[in-house]
């Protein structure tokens, strides 16, 4: 310690001292800033760093007038942050985004991205925040599920406003709940994870996985059955059997009276 | 015209016993004349006229459709069980395997699914229905549109009223009897709406349901209402209405040749039985056809009931739509006021339910003023005459106007009860609708009132034109001074006939009563009798008629072309 402070007034000890700092606030700058690459870098399980980067890319280009440049929202749309993979998966691979006009609702159109696109989107939301994750294959395995119980299920929860037959049904103001026919079963279950649009979120503890997959089951089952009393009239009810009746049949019957009244000349 | 009366003497009664057949099928039909008298019974009825014309049919296609209805409801009853006993179902259609239901639901899907045909015939019996009472409602529409419920067929009017009204019911016992969600949703309704009632309400819903809805009994109920009480209410009365029709004739449309006093037409026997038996099958192939090609009611998507889930898009069958949709359109608040009030009671107060209470109001003013029409319409006119032929219903303004007013009426409500539907196939707000049809509910009926009364106005004065100047005839002249003109082909006398007879009454004012005394009823009565036929167009009389002619004669008459054919034109048929 004495020959260090015998050194101290060294000519050199000044830049001693001054190179010391530098390597100190440096190493510490460094290593500050590899940690915060290591947690920028928070990739999702399933999918690669690429994924997000390229989901970032995509994000930017397509998504971000409305979702903000780091999805954390504006005016014109809400932050992505933890809303998670099944989200992005369900609004972009249904085509109800990107939005092609505001309104109501997103409406839904062809998909404007092919599913590695949906995926890297989706992996780059996933990374900024936890969300529910795209569904397990084993939970959109209609092989397991029970269609008798998903029906009683879909009519407690769904057929308020979907309909019994899953043909969609008004809300309020414009808004509507679609027609589940021909959906794929992970979008109908992301849809039932996520809540999009108007739908509220059923989340795991409220319907358990098992039970999604046992709606998914009932919905298409419903559909393998076909409809075995003819023509559905769009699976809407009375109205619509009731202005056939009034179109179709009234015609006929006015038809056929006509030729019998008429006279022969 | 039913056949005259004619005396027979001794000698033709002892002539008739004489009568011997020769071939074994007049042998035995001879047997049982002489025991049952079916000559007489053609004779009369054989030769009953009936005029000929596509309108007058809908009351056949009604009685058809009925009887279609409880030929196929017959067949249900077989295997359908009214019957709210749970049970498990195990039958073909998967979605439903495991689940707990009541018997009805459960035979209704076996009917549907495991008994051959059964869904082919249910679908028949429930588009029947649905042609039973659209052939009502047109029959209806048409008989009053064209008078035809005048004196002396006011009780035969009332008749078909009260068969409408059973029809309504008829359907709605039927539409709730499968007991799934759809039906359990419509009872639920009813369930409310008697809730409503102030004090009594929950009394006569248990009294119904047996207890607290849905109860183990209302399905039961309503069977014996769907398949005995109501159809034999029908029945009678369908005997009654035909009784009737035939005590007084059928109307007819004006034409020439004929009058009050007569029937032009075909006679029943042969072609009209023919045609009438023929028309049956007609009827019932279109049903068949209807019935094989479109679902109707397809309760296994439903589900069994269960008071908790509710269906997007339930609906009733389409003749019980305008009670639900008034039901849609009423307010619950106006404005911060909420309709929903508390009567004080001395054991704590009961809930008045006006938004489900009011709108009953204007749906039983209707109904009740549909019974009661020809009379009213009677006492404002003054007509007591006897009416055998039909208004056409530009002849009627005033009351053609009326009854468009009581069809938009009905018609907004009806609409009111698809009103979510509306929405979604138009891409419209859900709220928008139902705001604006408040409005229209008021403002609607007295715009069709106004429009309509001034298109029938210009049609009959259209009427008078064609009988005064004939028909365009599409060709327009140039006379030799430059003046275009178009020639008229006159009418012929029978179609002159249809358009000129018709009465327009000139309005009676008030008059005093027996003790000198102009009463404020005879007041209300002549100024609706002003509104009725104030600004009335009358028929081309014979001297206006005459003189339309004489002054036709002094034109250039004919359609062969001008001379030289200079500056002809020829224009289209418009």
């Amino acid at each position: 310690m004495k020959a260090l402070s015998q050194k101290r007034r060294h000519p050199f000890a000044f830049v001693a001292l001054l190179l010391l700092g530098l390597l100190v606030t440096g190493g510490l700058y460094a290593a500050a800033t590899t940690v915060n690459q290591a947690q920028a870098s928070n990739v999702p399980p399933g999918y690669s760093t690429e994924d997000v980067e390229e989901g970032q890319r995509l994000f930017v280009a397509n998504c971000a007038t409305c979702h903000g440049m780091n999805a954390e929202g504006t005016d014109a749309g809400p932050s992505l942050v933890g809303v998670g993979a099944a989200a992005v998966d369900f609004q972009v691979g249904t085509g109800r985004m990107p939005m092609q006009m505001q309104g109501p609702q997103a409406q839904q159109k062809p998909p404007q991205f092919n599913d590695e696109q949906t995926g890297q989107l989706a992996a780059y939301v996933a990374s900024l925040g936890a969300g529910p994750a795209v569904p397990d294959d084993e939970y959109l395995d209609i092989d397991q599920g029970d269609a008798a119980r998903g029906g009683e299920l879909f009519r407690i929860n769904c057929a308020m406003c979907h309909n019994a037959a899953g043909a969609g049904g008004a809300l309020t103001e414009g808004k509507y709940a679609p027609s589940l026919h021909g959906v794929e079963a992970r979008h109908i279950y992301s849809a039932m994870t996520t809540g999009p649009q108007n739908m509220p979120v059923f989340n795991d503890s409220n319907i358990p996985p098992e039970d999604k997959r046992d709606i998914i089951t009932f919905l298409k089952t419903y559909e393998s059955q076909g409809t075995p009393g003819g023509f559905s009239l769009g699976f809407m009810g009375p109205v619509a059997e009731g202005l056939l009746i009034w179109t179709l049949g009234l015609a006929l019957l006015i038809g056929s009276m006509v030729w019998l009244t008429s006279r022969s000349s | 015209m039913s056949a005259s009366k004619q005396k027979y003497t001794e000698e033709q009664y002892l002539e008739v016993g004489k009568y011997q057949p020769k071939t074994s099928t007049g042998k035995i039909a001879n047997y049982v004349d002489q025991r049952v008298g079916g000559t007489s019974i053609v004779r009369e009825f054989g030769r009953k006229v009936f005029p000929d014309h596509w309108s007058f049919m809908f009351g056949e296609v009604a009685l058809y459709s009925f009887i279609i209805v409880v030929l196929s409801g017959a067949f249900l009853t077989f295997w359908f069980d009214p019957s709210m006993a749970t049970t498990r179902y195990s039958g073909s259609y998967a979605p439903l395997q495991g689940l707990e239901m009541s018997m009805a639901y459960a035979t209704a899907l076996e009917l549907s699914f495991d008994v051959r045909g059964g869904l082919f015939v249910r679908q028949l019996h429930h588009w029947g229905a649905l042609m039973f009472v659209l052939a009502m409602s047109v029959h209806m529409l048409r008989v009053f549109f064209t008078g035809a419920f005048r004196k002396p067929r006011e009780i035969n009017w009332v008749v078909g009223c009260a068969l409408l009204i059973l029809g309504l019911g008829a359907g709605f016992t039927g539409y709730s009897l499968p007991d799934e969600v759809l039906s359990g949703n419509g009872l639920r309704i009813i369930d409310g709406m008697l809730k409503a009632i102030p004090v009594v309400g929950t009394y006569i819903s248990f009294f119904l349901f047996g207890g607290e809805f849905p109860g183990n009994e209302v399905i039961p109920r309503l069977y014996s209402l769907h398949i005995f009480i109501i159809p034999g209410l029908i029945l009678i009365l369908i005997a009654v209405h035909l009784f009737l029709v035939v005590v007084h004739k059928h109307t007819q449309y004006p034409g020439p040749g004929r009058t009050e006093r007569n029937v032009v037409g075909y006679p029943v026997g042969p072609v009209y039985a023919a045609k009438a038996g023929g028309f049956f099958f007609v009827v019932f192939g279109i049903l068949c056809l209807i019935a094989g090609t479109f679902q109707i009611n397809a309760l296994w998507n439903y589900g069994p009931y269960d008071p908790s889930p509710v269906t997007a898009g339930a609906q009733p069958d389409w003749y019980i739509g305008p009670f639900e949709g008034v039901l849609r359109l009423m307010p619950g608040f106006i404005g911060d006021f909420s309709l929903e009030r508390v009567i004080p009671t001395p054991w704590g107060g009961n809930s008045l339910a006006l938004p489900v209470l009011i709108p009953m109001v204007p749906v039983a003013l209707l109904f009740l003023g549909l019974f009661v029409w020809p009379w009213i319409e009677a006492w404002i006119t003054g007509d007591k005459k006897e009416h055998h032929l039909l208004d056409r219903p530009r002849n009627a303004p005033t009351r053609t106007a009326i009854g468009m007013a009581a069809m938009t009426f009905y018609m907004i409500m009806w609409g009111m009860g698809s009103n979510d539907l509306i929405a979604t196939h138009f891409q419209l707000s859900l709220n928008d609708i139902t705001y604006w049809s408040r409005v229209l509910i008021f403002v609607g009926p007295v715009i069709a009132y106004i429009l309509t009364k001034r298109i029938c106005l210009a049609l009959q004065r259209k009427d008078r034109e064609t009988v005064l100047h004939g028909h365009e005839a599409g060709v327009i002249e140039v006379s030799a001074d430059g003046e275009f003109h178009e020639r008229h082909t006159p009418l012929s006398e029978y179609e002159a006939w249809t358009l000129v007879s018709y009465e327009a009454p000139a309005p009676t004012p008030a008059r005093p009563n027996a003790k000198g005394k102009v009463t404020l009823a005879e007041k209300i009565r002549a100024r609706l009798n002003r509104m009725f036929f104030e600004d009335r167009v009358e028929p081309v009389s014979r001297e206006e008629y005459l003189e339309a002619l004489e002054h036709s004669h002094h034109e250039p008459k004919g359609l062969a072309p001008a001379p030289g054919g200079a500056g002809e034109i020829e224009s289209g048929r418009h």
